[in-house]
């Protein structure tokens, strides 16, 4: 969510139970305003809470002009200090892959894995015990960023791309209709396009450039592992999918003359069930505005 | 009137005949009192006429008065003979439209002559409106002093029926008759009854709807007119293609008017419909202050307001809208039902609907009567199922040929738990969305609990949805969803220490078997638990449902004990029953225990605890998490606690769900040395053991001999 329509978003999203306490929402607020300002981000949003043991975290990403950059995520303890995490890389995605279990809530925690590795000694081959120490937050960061991979979306036309390269926020767009709202074809992954590329010739003549960059959420395997559950007078996209299930992104509902609302609010809420561990997500939207209108939010 | 006409001279020359036969007919009609008065006028007019007609005609038109009024009588025969001939050459005095009904026979030419005359003298005779269906402007059928010809013309031009004469299929007929946007004839002289009968034959017919669309011919024609006399075109003769594309183009294009907006998508407005009357009090006038009055006292209805306040502090819940809607319609279901007690349970997601759940005590003997009929339903089945039973034990000793019993058999039924007691101590009502009807769940079966715990599925919204999995699980959607709420409450119910006590009972501890004791009281004393102990240690809180044992059971049940009807029909059984197996007793966790003592997952602590909010602790409210559950949560403040479960309804593993594989293939029979597969032995073999069995044989027979003899020697002696 973005910090302007913080307390917005999170009313929207709090159909799936989770949600901030006052002492919280009001700590957010001041502190993401600071972040903006220290690092210079174009948008700092707010993306949701892990949670853990002792301790939970709090995260946040800023983005720069370009929408589909990457991001830069921090994370906070208490919602006032933020610190910068570093980006993910393939290794550490495979190295934290191993650890099952909850988050402890304490960053410098070091989860400790055995593993069988040859060593060569001489001539000879033979398999020894090593323990492995994963940081915490290695961990924190590639979950983070596969959460984001799988189930980050924002809502077709939201974002538009101009030949010079970068993505901005469509400042036209006025929220799905209703009857577009309910289609998975008219949300898509916020992130770089991997099936695109797939398409045919025939399927891709009938893609707009400019709007339709990026992969639909139509062709997802599991099929049917989003669902659009009508909330109280609004559209929530619940993706039990891979594996994050009650991954919330709220799509308020635009009825057509009604203008905005859109936000794509990206709430996992719940325990996430990857093959990995069990984060718990909050509900919080990274990647769009969610542009107050009274009158399209109820 | 260009068209072809077959008798080219009289139609070009009828149709003044036909006008003047008009205007006359109109004189007439306006007074037909005198018609003998009229008939010389016509007299004169008309044989100026017949002289242009045919020229049979001017052989008749020199008819007296006198014969006109002799005519008569003979009319009537004339008619007789040739009614049916009318027809045709009454066509040929219609306009153009008629014209191929002048594809009569040539005979009828012949007659034409004598039908003329028949006009003609009807005109004298002063009967009036034989032409008044040649008006052009007249639109109404015929009222009928034609239909003296009706029953020869229904002879000669109906299908055979009585009821009217049908309408003509021609293709040309309808091209004029539409454009000249006259309705279509059904015929010209019809009788009144087979008149209206003919009128609502056509209209029946022009009211069929097309095969593509839902716009019958009739409508659209009168669309059609309404727009030609609403527009008032110059030619419309000349647009009336272009008229007509255009009806039918807006037929399927509704104007949408720009200065007002379309209604509104339905069901948003649907939902807010059912809310609103959420909001409205019951009752209403006097009887609302009177109930003003009552209301103040006690209400089952719990404070949710101010438990959602305080689970808002912990982070925990729905928005407060949300939340005072769920007040009202639980409001709304202890209105409905014979409620003692209710609680708001939670809410559990599911992919297309939610569950918001509430529980619910009933009042003493209320529930009694529901709960009858589903025993009743049981037992029947139970009693089907023994006498299934014997019944095939019997089939099978008579059978001659037997097919090998299985050997496995069902594991018996646990019987479920009474209501108000162990796992169905609450009964449980679920609603979709606050404003919809509450529906109440079933009670839990022990067979539900064990299976529940194999599968995991997520709940899609309808409770009738039917649960897909392996091992089956006995029930719908509704019953799982019961049985995970069955879970839920036991592994997640959890109140502070010392709030709940156990009544002073005596005997109570010489109870065996670990049953121990199920029921607890509120303890008047309870002081409270500062905020911080509570959330130092687990040892603070106690969990005050029971536990379910691995059997689905509160409380343990021997599943081989015999009940008094079962033990009669053990005795015939005794055969095929197998040894007595040795069941443990299953114990679980008494009543009361401490969260403390409970089980770790994968070395990490089953519950988490929070303060919920570090800045101001002396405000601030202990909050505890469940690790097992996701989504349960208790809070405690002072002497205030509640719990609540907000979530998907599944229970945490690290490790992802993998479900049960099915069993292994069952072996289909013994193996056996009859059965077995055994290579045939050769022909040295045979001939080998043949002569091997000689020898045997030959041995005995010689010895058998020798023992003869030796016998034979004996009785000689």
């Amino acid at each position: 969510m973005d910090a302007d329509s913080l307390l917005l978003s999170l009313e929207l999203a709090s159909g799936s139970g989770q949600g901030l306490s006052p002492d919280r929402r009001a700590s957010l607020l001041t502190s993401l305003m600071l972040v903006k300002r220290d690092y210079r981000y174009d948008r700092v949003l707010f993306w949701g809470r892990i949670l853990g043991l002792v301790a939970d975290y709090y995260i946040a990403q800023g983005l720069s002009e370009d929408q589909l950059a990457p991001r830069k995520t921090l994370y906070s303890l208490n919602c006032t200090e933020w610190s910068l995490l570093p980006p993910a890389t393939e290794e550490m995605v495979a190295q934290s892959s191993v650890v099952k279990g909850r988050f402890m809530g304490d960053p410098s925690y070091e989860y400790e894995h055995t593993e069988l590795q040859k060593v060569n000694e001489g001539e000879k081959v033979f398999e020894e015990e090593v323990v492995v120490q994963i940081k915490e937050e290695t961990r924190l960061v590639s979950v983070i960023d596969q959460i984001d991979k799988a189930v980050a979306i924002i809502p077709r036309g939201a974002l538009f791309k101009t030949p010079f390269g970068p993505t901005h926020v469509n400042r036209t767009f006025e929220g799905l209709s209703l009857s577009e709202a309910k289609k998975l074809s008219s949300y898509f992954h916020f992130r770089e396009p991997v099936e695109l590329k797939n398409k045919t010739l025939l399927e891709k003549a009938d893609l707009d450039p400019s709007l339709d960059f990026m992969d639909s959420l139509e062709h997802d395997i599991p099929k049917g592992s989003e669902a659009v559950v009508q909330g109280d007078f609004m559209w929530l996209l619940s993706r039990c999918g891979f594996g994050w299930p009650c991954s919330w992104d709220s799509c308020s509902v635009s009825m057509r003359v009604l203008e905005y609302p859109d936000g794509e609010g990206q709430c996992p809420g719940g325990a996430a069930q990857p093959a990995l561990a069990g984060p718990h997500l909050l509900p919080c939207s990274p990647h769009q505005d969610l542009w107050l209108h009274l009158r399209g939010h109820w | 009137m260009g068209d072809l006409p077959p008798y080219p001279e009289r139609p070009a020359q009828q149709p003044p005949g036909r006008r003047t036969s008009q205007a006359s007919q109109r004189r007439r009609s306006r007074d037909q009192a005198q018609a003998l008065a009229v008939d010389p006028e016509e007299g004169q007019q008309i044989p100026p006429d017949a002289q242009r007609n045919a020229p049979g005609w001017s052989q008749r038109g020199s008819l007296s008065q006198q014969e006109n009024l002799l005519m008569p009588q003979a009319f009537q025969a004339e008619e007789a003979r040739m009614g049916g001939m009318e027809y045709p050459s009454m066509n040929t005095g219609f306009p153009s439209e008629f014209q191929p009904q002048l594809y009569s026979d040539e005979s009828r030419m012949q007659a034409a002559e004598l039908t003329t005359s028949l006009m003609l003298q009807r005109l004298q005779q002063g009967q009036s409106s034989l032409f008044q269906q040649l008006d052009p402007t007249f639109q109404e059928p015929p009222v009928n002093p034609l239909g003296q010809f009706d029953l020869y013309q229904t002879d000669q031009f109906s299908e055979g029926a009585q009821h009217g004469p049908y309408i003509r299929d021609d293709p040309a007929l309808q091209f004029l008759s539409s454009e000249l946007g006259f309705p279509r004839y059904s015929a010209q002289v019809p009788e009144p009854e087979p008149l209206e009968l003919a009128v609502q034959n056509a209209k029946a017919y022009l009211l069929q709807t097309s095969i593509n669309c839902d716009l019958s011919l009739y409508e659209h024609l009168v669309n059609l007119l309404t727009k030609i006399l609403n527009q008032r075109p110059e030619d419309p003769l000349s647009v009336l293609e272009s008229l007509n594309r255009t009806t039918q183009w807006e037929w399927f294009h509704p104007k949408l008017d720009t200065l007002r907006d379309d209604p509104e998508m339905q069901p948003t407005y649907k939902m807010a419909e059912k809310q609103k009357a959420l909001f409205t009090r019951s009752g209403g006038g006097a009887e609302g202050e009177q109930e003003m009055e009552e209301e103040v006292g006690e209400t089952p209805v719990p404070n949710i307001m101010e438990t959602a306040f305080y689970f808002q502090q912990a982070g925990v819940g729905l928005s407060s809208d949300e939340s005072f809607r769920i007040f009202l319609a639980m409001k709304q279901l202890v209105e409905q039902q014979p409620i003692h007690t209710c609680r708001f349970w939670g809410k559990i997601l599911g992919i297309k609907r939610s569950y918001l759940v509430a529980e619910v005590e009933f009042r003493e003997g209320e529930e009694e009567a529901e709960e009858e009929e589903v025993e009743e339903m049981t037992e029947g089945g139970e009693v089907m199922e023994t006498h299934g039973e014997e019944e095939g034990e019997e089939d099978e000793e008579k059978a001659v040929d037997i097919v090998p019993k299985p050997v496995w058999k069902p594991p018996p039924v646990i019987p479920k738990e009474e209501s108000r007691s162990g796992a169905n101590k609450y009964l449980y009502f679920v609603c979709n969305e606050p404003g919809l009807p509450w529906t109440r769940l079933p009670h839990v079966t022990p067979a539900q609990i064990v299976n529940a715990r194999k599968i995991r599925k997520f709940f899609t919204g309808y409770l009738d949805t039917p649960v897909v999995s392996y091992p089956p699980f006995p029930g719908n959607e509704a019953n799982y969803l019961r049985a995970q709420i069955a879970r839920i409450s036991a592994g997640t119910q959890v109140s502070p220490l010392g709030f709940y006590q156990f009544s002073e009972e005596e005997g109570d501890e010489e109870e065996e078997g670990g049953a121990g004791r199920d029921s607890y009281e509120e303890n008047p004393d309870f002081e409270g638990i500062p905020v911080l102990e509570l959330v130092d240690s687990m040892a603070n809180w106690v969990h005050h449902t029971q536990h379910i044992l691995p059997q689905g059971r509160c409380t343990w049940v021997n599943p081989l004990q015999k009940t008094e009807e079962e033990e009669d029909l053990g005795e015939e059984e005794e055969k095929v029953d197998e040894g007595p197996e040795e069941v443990e007793q299953e114990v679980g966790p008494p009543l009361l225990t401490p969260l403390s003592e409970d089980a770790e997952i994968m070395h990490l602590a089953p519950w988490t605890t929070r303060l919920s909010c570090s800045l101001c602790p002396q405000y601030s409210v202990a909050v505890v998490r469940s690790n097992l559950w996701p989504g349960a949560y208790a809070y405690a403040s002072g002497k205030k606690f509640e719990n609540i479960y907000i979530g998907w309804g599944h229970k945490y593993s690290p490790e992802s769900f993998n479900p049960a594989l099915p069993a292994p293939i069952q072996q289909e029979y013994p193996s056996g040395p009859e059965i077995m597969e055994m290579s045939d032995p050769t022909v040295e073999e045979e001939q080998a053991l043949k002569a091997a069995q000689e020898q045997a044989l030959g041995a005995t027979e010689e010895e058998e001999e020798g023992e003869e003899e030796e016998e034979g020697e004996e009785t000689d002696d």
